[in-house]
């Protein structure tokens, strides 16, 4: 992987107004915007929380049972989040997360009361508007026991080719019984450097689903977020899509620790290249039993690219069923030709396997995030065949 | 309907198909038998336009066409349809979508279709993801029920079914050559009967399947020759009775 220099970015100086309605914002960041999750006209949403830059400009939730508020408001009122602010991952990992740890400049603090089921997903936005800022945020999610929550979060620049730096820190804490759904769209460009850490905790009984999408061109993005489930009974679940285009350099990866009992643990990747390079990694451990874990990493690569799976499990105790499945290749010919059968012309054929392998329906993703996924494909789909 | 010319066909280095003819007349149901080995699965699959078979030899017409180059889809359009054997799974791709995509924007009613056949409660799973051999079977009739073939190529219908599946299938295949033929006040049975337009070519090892169809005429397929012309039954007959090796002496 390049090095990054973090001092080719500005960590100061990129302050931004507030904005009061996010309608009013040019359309084409509103169009980034879509294709991250976040849908300005806050329209089947419980809240939404907007980031541009080096600060919080919109942060409102008319859902009873749900806080958010900027992180640096949250270490003020809850006497700096003890217990949880950098609980779950090491401030002295790497020179990322010492930046973040050194500057905050923002990132969301979501906590959904006991017992709250909340329906409609909150949505957040870390934007990078300023070319050459570097953003350092750190976001913390409490779900509280026995409450339910989905959070749509997009990452995305307001041009394609504006240069930035992102570095942010998410740290779940899923409580008893809880449920937490974290839905993330990177839609980065091709000067983007990204660097998220994140790691989590679920309790007995609790349940975390990642979906993560990502299609763009990113310069260079590194992730691998990890989840331990702690209590009995606890499920994590991570669900990959992933599209290199030319220029695209991503290292990614998810990590799940079972460290209780009838724990459950499943990684799934999807990842296509059509020209850029993905190392998709996984990892399950397993530390008592009954644990079940699966992984499962497909590649396909059309035309150029390089894809890197690398597929890890780890089981320390008898009784441990942990297993994986990893693929690296192009369509099947089977596959087309029974389509073609059907009377489907090659190119056709093609898209419709690809469409089904890049399928997100699966994440249960709001209609127009859906729609602008599906159009995304369709865009790239001229890279690949 | 479909007709063949001195076939030969190459996998890779090895003939296994050494100068077929074959003629099926439109309304026909033709029933070819045959050894495993014999190259009865190739026959289908070069009719199909499928995978590494190569044709060195001979002419496949279809309605009229010369259809021995042609890429299979266009096969599919002209009306060749086939039921796989082991079809792939797609990930990611209902049941549904591929159904109607094989109905090739003509008018089907999905849902009442799959009632049919039992399979509405599939309609939303990946194709083929998990399929039992009859779910299999179930899932290929109605994608042809969409596709409305004028000749269907139909490998083995009765591999990995049950009883109770194979009735089902064996009705819906006899819906698939003769239509829906029922008593109607403007035309007759019988009329009905003569009007059907869609041809069969069914291999079959065990037989069941001539429980429910018309078939009219079938053939033993032995080591990439075609002999012993007879009517199905009398040639299912004979091989329970004498099994393959009288074909061989038929061939010489």
């Amino acid at each position: 992987m390049p090095k990054v220099d973090l001092s080719q970015f500005e960590f100061t100086g990129h302050a931004s107004n507030l904005i009061e309605d996010l309608t009013t914002m040019p359309q084409a960041e509103k169009e980034r915007l879509i294709m991250s999750g976040v849908d300005v006209t806050g329209v089947g949403r419980s809240g939404t929380f907007l980031q541009t830059d080096h600060n919080a400009v919109h942060c409102e939730t008319h859902q009873p049972g749900v806080e958010m508020m900027d992180i640096k408001d949250a270490l003020k009122k809850y006497d700096g989040l003890d217990g949880y602010y950098w609980t779950q991952v090491d401030p002295d990992k790497d020179e990322f997360t010492r930046a973040v740890a050194e500057n905050v400049h923002g990132g969301y603090f979501i906590r959904v009361a006991e017992g709250v089921q909340v329906q409609d997903p909150v949505q957040s936005c870390l934007l990078i508007r300023a070319n050459d800022t570097g953003q350092n945020v750190h976001n913390v999610v409490i779900v509280e026991e026995g409450a339910s929550l989905h959070i749509i979060t997009g990452c995305t620049v307001a041009s394609h080719d504006t240069k930035g730096a992102h570095l942010g820190i998410s740290e779940f804490f899923i409580k008893k019984n809880a449920s937490l759904t974290f839905t993330m769209v990177h839609n980065w460009g091709e000067n983007s450097v990204v660097r998220p850490r994140t790691g989590g905790v679920v309790e007995a009984g609790g349940v975390f689903q990642n979906n993560y999408v990502s299609m763009k061109t990113v310069k260079d993005l590194q992730s691998y977020p990890t989840i331990r489930l702690a209590g009995a009974g606890g499920i994590a679940r991570f669900n990959s899509v992933l599209v290199a285009p030319p220029g695209a350099y991503l290292d990614t990866g998810s990590r799940i620790i079972m460290d209780a009992p009838d724990t459950r643990g499943e990684i799934i990747s999807r990842t296509i290249t059509t020209g850029g390079t993905i190392i998709a990694r996984g990892d399950i451990q397993a530390n008592y039993v009954p644990a079940r874990g699966h992984l499962e990493c497909k590649g396909l690569i059309l035309g150029k690219g390089v894809i890197h799976a690398i597929p890890e499990l780890r089981g320390t105790v008898e009784g441990v069923e942990l297993s994986h499945e990893a693929a690296v290749g192009k369509i099947a010919q089977e596959e087309i030709e029974y389509l073609m059968a059907r009377g489907l012309d090659e190119d056709e054929a093609t898209s419709t396997i690809v469409r089904g392998f890049l399928n997100v329906d699966i994440m249960g993703l709001p209609a127009r995030l859906n729609d602008a996924i599906q159009k995304t494909i369709e865009e790239s789909e001229k890279d690949m065949f | 309907m479909l007709k063949i010319e001195n076939l030969h066909v190459k996998i890779g280095q090895r003939e296994v198909l050494t100068g077929i003819d074959l003629e099926i007349n439109a309304g026909e149901t033709y029933i070819l038998f045959g050894p495993n080995g014999s190259g009865k699965t190739t026959l289908l699959m070069t009719l199909m336009g499928l995978g590494n078979y190569e044709v060195t030899g001979g002419k496949i017409w279809f309605k009229g066409h010369d259809i021995t180059e042609m890429p299979t889809y266009e096969r599919a359009r002209l009306g060749v349809g086939m039921s796989f054997q082991r079809p792939p799974t797609i990930h990611g791709l209902s049941t549904k979508h591929l159904v109607r995509m094989a109905a090739q924007g003509r008018d089907f009613d999905v849902e009442s279709m799959a009632r049919k056949v039992n399979m509405e409660s599939f309609l939303d799973r990946d194709v083929n993801a998990g399929f039992s051999g009859g779910e299999i079977k179930r899932s290929e009739l109605l994608q042809l029920m969409a596709q409305h073939p004028n000749l269907l190529l139909f490998d083995e219908p009765e591999s990995g079914v049950d009883l109770e599946n194979m009735h089902l299938i064996g009705k819906t295949v006899r819906t698939l050559l003769e239509g829906e033929i029922a008593p109607r006040p403007d035309c007759s049975m019988r009329e009905q009967k003569e009007m059907r337009s869609s041809s069969g070519l069914i291999i079959t090892h065990t037989g069941y399947i001539l429980d429910y169809i018309n078939a009219d005429r079938g053939q033993v397929l032995y080591d990439g020759h075609l002999c012993c012309e007879a009517r199905p039954r009398d040639i299912l007959e004979h091989i329970r009775a004498h099994g393959y090796q009288e074909c061989v002496r038929c061939l010489n």
